[in-house]
């Protein structure tokens, strides 16, 4: 199979329902998607609208009932439980509209969680001074440097969000999935982890896919995705590419 | 990595978890402590039997016993004399011992018991159980002029000194008796103005109980027997220098604890070293007759076991074979009913027991040839299932702790469901987080029974202290010594039973998060992510 080069995750006929009581539920009914390498793109979309579906098929939480996932040019839905394990601890990072910190852990702590996720405890205690120093970086990158031995519980949902943030890039990863990043937080905390996104976006060339329900927010992503009732709406994305250095607003055709 | 410090400051914030290994921590705590007492008691018992009933016993049931002893020795040691280390014979015969107190006979059942005390401290402990210093050196049956256990409180005054007093008493009591009869016929003769003849013996046998509450050793016992046992007593005998052939009683024999008003243990005794005392035994005749004798007791006899402190009286083997008629008048040679052995150490004491019985067949010889095991059988066998039982129950009680360490579990479980989904986001496998839980429960059961582990150890150490505590508090005699006979509780501390002690509980602990944690490995992902 040949995948587009330029896109780093694509979804090619993703379908999923889920059952209960013998009735099935469609949630996604077909969706071929592809995010290109280095944008950031956001999927708009009502509640229940499958977007959130979506983001778990394409983190590999849950797994298609047909169709396939491409991350890198290598399909990864159909991979074994150890290899999607890596996928989704040093691939890729993601951030979840209710943070998600472990609360029994400091800041430095939760940053940290992936790289002890993935090693053993010789392995951690062997390079535990470069990872430190690395969970520190993060969370400078993100401002809360100063804040790194605080609770979650000590933190305001703004702080825990940059927490995640700088959780979420603890592995260097090449993507980031966002559900819901601001969700939960007013429209000024918002604001702040939306410009803190697009700066990692820019500076580190980071591909970011986002999803909110919010169109204002949704706009100020590079490429948006409209989703109803399990389908792509906008299918005709391809024409509507912006330049990623032109933070032009997307022209949507459901709007 | 993360499953180490997740399961470390799970432990550290989860105070209801440590809650529920309260009940292995008490568990585990119990159950070591009543090993340790169990175990300490079974010991001292063990001890106790064994030093007091050496390794191999022969006994001979008739009423004559078996004649020439040394001939019997030399035949066991050409069969097993490799494993012997020494023997000692000895003669049983069961008998009434007759106490006078405050002018009553007191009798009790005692097994007479001949010995050689060279040989005897031989094959079991004796001589350690004497209350007098010196006689636990070298035994005798010589009364001692005095220091028979002068610290120990209540005991009374004894040895000779008591003796010339009570012998001093008795002569002036037998003189003012004389007189008051001398009187009283002279009353009765001038009252009926004619003699009788029948009223001194009349007068003579009231005395006691009238005129006479006081000690009165003689007068008391029936006419006929006192007729018997008076002609072998010396012509000339002074009870103030003389003394009988020497007895050693069983401090039970001659005592009884009490408590008083204050609930304290009081030792109550009916003779004491320095008294006379009688004693009945049939002679070795085939068709025996009484023997009736007076004896001075010379010791007591305090083995702590109260069946061995109740039952037993020593005298001299050589003076029992010839007051039992046990000598042959014509060749010399002596009968003894029982032959004691003491093995060398590590000696298999059933083979020797059964090469012996081989040798003295039981349809042939009416022997019975038994180890000191066979004889404590039942006693020990007693302890053993009792332990056994106790350790199950109180296994059963940290099983129970487990099921609460389970449902303690499941609630941790599921209060962490977004956790567990939040950690699989970041790539944890569902063994990884199946590992926390189980580490946790591996670490929760350390704790409790390490806890547990010292605070046992810590409460077999002050046990002693702890009783009279609970004592003092509930009024309740924790370890009555007029019952076990030990004056404080013996513990032993078992490294072994320790160690599976802990690992049995450590075990059911880790085997109570198993459910729980395959639940939270089995947790789907996007499930746990959507937990509210």
């Amino acid at each position: 199979m040949h995948s587009s080069p330029e896109l780093l995750l694509e979804a090619r006929g993703i379908r999923k329902s889920y059952h209960k009581d013998k009735i099935e539920l469609p949630i996604l009914r077909g969706i071929d998607v592809g995010f290109v390498t280095g944008e950031m793109s956001a999927l708009v979309g009502r509640s229940g609208s499958g977007k959130s579906t979506l983001m778990h098929l394409l983190a590999t939480l849950d797994q298609p009932d047909s169709g396939e996932v491409w991350f890198n040019g290598a399909r990864i839905d159909n991979q074994s439980r150890a290899r999607r394990d890596h996928y989704r601890n040093s691939q890729i990072g993601i951030i979840f509209q209710f943070y998600h910190l472990l609360p029994e852990l400091s800041a430095i702590e939760n940053v940290l969680a992936p790289a002890m996720i993935r090693r053993s405890v010789l392995g951690y205690l062997r390079d535990r001074k470069s990872l430190r120093l690395r969970a520190e970086a993060m969370l400078d990158r993100v401002g809360l440097l100063t804040r790194s031995h605080h609770q979650p519980s000590e933190m305001s949902g703004g702080e825990m969000q940059r927490v995640a943030i700088a959780r979420s890039l603890m592995s260097d990863p090449k993507l980031l999935l966002a559900d819901e990043p601001t969700g939960n937080l007013d429209t000024e905390t918002g604001a702040t982890i939306l410009s803190l996104l697009r700066e990692l976006n820019r500076e580190d060339e980071l591909t970011i896919v986002m999803i909110t329900h919010d169109d204002s927010i949704a706009e100020t992503a590079d490429r948006c995705y409209r989703m109803c009732d399990g389908l792509l709406e906008d299918n005709a994305s391809d024409a509507a590419k912006n330049s990623r250095s032109d933070s032009a607003k997307l022209e949507t055709v459901a709007a | 990595m993360y499953r180490l410090l997740l399961c470390f400051r799970y432990l550290r914030t989860r105070y209801i978890a440590l809650a529920s290994i309260i009940s292995v921590t008490l568990g585990v705590a119990t159950l070591i402590v009543v090993n340790s007492v169990m175990a300490g008691f079974s010991a001292e018992m063990h001890e106790r039997l064994h030093g007091l009933a050496s390794d191999i016993v022969i006994e001979c049931h008739a009423s004559g016993g078996m004649p020439d002893p040394d001939a019997h020795l030399d035949e066991i040691n050409r069969i097993v004399g490799d494993q012997i280390a020494g023997s000692s014979v000895s003669v049983h015969v069961p008998s009434m011992l007759g106490i006078d107190f405050n002018g009553q006979l007191i009798t009790h059942h005692v097994n007479l018991v001949g010995i050689d005390a060279e040989t005897y401290d031989n094959v079991s402990h004796f001589g350690r159980y004497l209350l007098h210093p010196d006689n636990k050196e070298s035994v005798t049956f010589d009364l001692r002029e005095d220091g028979y256990e002068e610290a120990r409180e209540g005991f009374p005054h004894s040895g000779w000194g008591h003796r010339r007093k009570r012998a001093r008493e008795q002569k002036y009591l037998e003189a003012e008796r004389k007189r008051i009869a001398e009187l009283s016929r002279e009353a009765a003769r001038l009252a009926s103005g004619k003699p009788q003849k029948d009223s001194p013996e009349m007068v003579e046998s009231d005395g006691p109980s009238i005129g006479f509450g006081g000690p009165t050793l003689g007068t008391v016992l029936p006419e006929g027997i006192r007729e018997e046992g008076a002609g072998e007593s010396p012509v000339y005998f002074d009870a103030e220098t003389d003394q009988y052939p020497g007895i050693i009683l069983g401090i039970a024999t001659c005592s009884n604890k009490s408590r008083d008003a204050e609930g304290n243990v009081r030792d109550h005794y009916y003779c004491r070293p320095g008294d006379d005392v009688r004693l009945m035994f049939p002679n070795a005749s085939d068709k025996p007759k009484v023997v009736n004798q007076k004896f001075t007791v010379v010791d007591l006899y305090e083995s702590g076991m109260s069946e061995y402190d109740s039952t037993f009286a020593f005298v001299r083997l050589d003076q029992l074979q010839d007051f039992r008629g046990m000598i042959d008048p014509i060749s010399g040679t002596t009968s003894v009913t029982t032959i004691q052995l003491k093995l060398i150490e590590g000696a298999d004491l059933n083979a020797v027991r059964d090469a012996l019985r081989q040798r003295f067949p039981p349809d042939t010889y009416a022997y019975s040839i038994q180890t000191w095991r066979d004889m404590q059988g039942p006693l020990l066998a007693a302890v053993r299932l009792e332990t056994t039982i106790l350790n199950i129950l109180l296994f059963l009680i940290i099983a129970v702790a487990g099921f609460g360490i389970l449902a303690t579990f499941f609630m941790i479980v599921v209060e962490k469901t977004r956790d567990i989904g939040t950690l699989k986001a970041l790539g944890a496998s569902g063994s990884g987080v199946m590992s926390i839980f189980l580490s946790y429960g591996l670490l929760l059961g350390i704790v409790g029974s390490g806890v547990g582990l010292i605070g046992g150890i810590a409460f077999v150490h002050n046990i002693n202290d702890i009783a009279s505590v609970i004592e003092k508090i509930t009024g309740q005699e924790v370890f009555d010594p007029t019952v076990y006979y030990f004056t404080e509780i013996p513990t032993i501390l078992n490294p072994f039973t320790l160690a599976w002690v802990m690992a049995g509980a450590i075990a059911i602990a880790t085997t109570a998060s198993v459910l729980p944690a395959i639940r939270a490995a089995r947790m789907h992902p996007v499930a746990a992510l959507r937990f509210e």
